[in-house]
């Protein structure tokens, strides 16, 4: 799994990467290898329900402490794990060619085999 | 980076941009031999200049333009005695110089076609199987040698001798249209399951299943639902590799030993597999009812049917027998194919006793179809011993166990012979 990561203070998503990960995602599906992904709304829509010293707690965004929320996520299945670091490194090259002064990073996942 | 660094990385590149490669350069150059060859050129180029110069930002286009180059030089080596070769290289360089790292325009197209290719009929099914894990699924000789079981040089052979085939016939190009068109994509279709069914359940040898080749053909089945989006066995294909495989996991023991059905541990199926399975089980039905009232589901989306009743039931006894009977019927009917009928005589036995599948049973005794084949004798011990007739199903066991081929498989039967002597 390769979750992007990157600060809201980038600012709008421009354009051109909509228009790049769409690219990206229809080469990953007639290639086989992605499986599913999914971008995700900014953290005002959403809230952090967390366990601390035994109290349940809900706190809904936006989180604007946090550096590295994740916006999106693909589900990919390949052969190798430097497959997996390719397609990570397009996922950033697509942020690189298209958003100037972007600042993020995928973490890859492998996903738990029981 | 380092020069291991660089080269695992480069061969990432290569697994995912083999297949399109090959495909768009097919399309120019007109000839699949030639078309691999100016392919693997470029990837010794980028095993010489990538460690020095970094990774192209664009992998894919480098290598496009690169064997593009290759290409117009081998064209113009042979135009030196061939008029059609001056031309292509005449039209090939100027598309390299207008347009650097274009080219890989019509994929879908492009990677269609070549898979038409692989299945050409003028090729064995052996051939365009093993030409279609070459070509698209980029597997290196040596991995369809081990996928195989065959040695190395007999896999080279093979795609040598296809490759020449298709020159002869002139086969490298042409498109089908048409009820041909159809033809051919259900070969297609016949040589993913091909690769899937012998990867599922090995034909031959020591292993029970060979994992690797599964996953390749549900990656290709994959890959037709992107190229083929409009046709509902081709979701039914891709529904029922995605389901079938999601049990791969719980198919086997730790040594290797089957696990049957029954005795699976079902929280170990895949359920992202099986999730997709139904969703393009979802799209095979959703394409059919648009076909018309006539229309009805093929032998794929049927036996995906079969495989999300399994997936979709909690445990053996929670599966609804009778559903599954049913689409046995409608395969059988569909397919005219004994082994669908062995399949309901199994789900009849399920939903309505042991004697309702051992009636059935014994109208296929006569069928020459499965005079031979190692699931009847099987079937029959399975029923006689839930009859409680140990005996007599031991004796089927050890029948059928005579019959197989695969040495875990034939283990696996004089295990369940032994047992069923024991309990009768």
């Amino acid at each position: 799994m390769c979750l992007m990561k990157s600060s809201e203070s980038n600012g709008e998503t421009p354009p051109a990467v909509y228009e790049a990960m769409a690219e990206y995602d229809r080469w990953g599906r007639a290639n086989g290898v992605l499986i599913d992904s999914q971008g995700l709304l900014p953290s005002d829509a959403g809230a952090i329900v967390s366990l601390v010293d035994g109290n349940i707690k809900a706190v809904d965004g936006p989180f604007t402490e946090a550096k590295e929320l994740v916006g999106g996520y693909a589900v990919i299945e390949v052969r190798s794990y430097d497959e997996a670091l390719e397609l990570g490194r397009r996922l950033m090259q697509i942020h690189k060619d298209n958003w100037p002064g972007f600042e993020g990073s995928v973490e890859i996942r492998q996903i738990a085999e029981f | 980076m380092g020069d291991e660094t660089t080269r695992a990385a480069i061969e990432a590149v290569w697994r995912l941009e083999s297949t399109r490669l090959i495909a768009a350069l097919v399309r120019i150059v007109r000839d699949v031999g030639l078309a691999e060859d100016v392919a693997q050129d470029a990837i010794v180029a980028a095993l010489a200049q990538w460690p020095a110069s970094g990774i192209p930002a664009n992998p894919g286009a480098w290598l496009m333009t690169t064997a593009k180059r290759r290409a117009v030089d081998a064209f113009r080596a042979r135009a030196k005695h061939d008029a059609a070769a001056a031309a292509l290289a005449r039209e090939l360089s100027e598309s390299v110089d207008e347009d650097p790292g274009a080219g890989i325009d019509h994929v879908e197209d492009d990677v269609l076609r070549l898979m038409f290719i692989c299945c050409h009929p003028a090729l064995t099914p052996e051939a365009q199987s093993t030409l279609t894990l070459k070509l698209v699924a980029g597997l290196s000789t040596r991995e369809i040698a081990r996928a195989y079981l065959a040695p190395e040089a007999t896999i080279a052979q093979r795609v040598s001798r296809a490759k020449r085939t298709l020159a002869e016939t002139g086969a490298a190009i042409e498109e089908p249209s048409g009820p041909e068109r159809a033809d051919r994509l259900e070969t297609v279709l016949g040589v993913v399951y091909l690769l899937f069914n012998e990867g599922y359940s090995a034909t031959e040898g020591d292993d029970w299943m060979r994992p690797a080749l599964c996953d390749e053909a549900v990656r290709l089945g994959r890959i037709l639902t992107a190229l083929v989006p409009d046709d509902p066995e081709v979701h039914g294909l891709a529904a029922l590799m995605e389901l079938q495989s999601s049990r791969l996991a719980a198919r086997a023991g730790p040594g290797g030993e089957p696990i049957l059905l029954d005795a699976q541990d079902r929280r170990r199926w895949d359920a992202t597999r099986i999730r997709r399975g139904r969703d393009a089980l979802a799209r095979a039905d959703a394409l059919l009812a648009t076909a018309g009232p006539d229309a009805e589901a093929g032998p794929y989306a049927l036996q995906a049917a079969i495989a999300a009743e399994h997936a979709r039931a909690a445990s053996v006894d929670g599966t609804d027998w009778d559903r599954v009977a049913e689409l046995y019927e409608q395969l059988g009917r569909r397919t005219g194919s004994p082994v669908a009928e062995l399949n309901r005589a199994v789900a009849l036995g399920r939903a309505r006793g042991p004697a309702a599948g051992l009636a059935l049973l014994d109208q296929l005794d006569d069928v020459p179809a499965l005079r031979g084949y190692h699931l009847v004798p099987s079937v029959r011990g399975d029923l006689y011993e839930r009859q409680g007739r140990g005996a007599e199903a031991a004796a089927e066991f050890e029948r059928a166990a005579s019959m197989t081929a695969n040495e875990r498989e034939r283990q696996l039967l004089l295990r369940r012979a032994d047992a069923a002597r024991g309990s009768g």
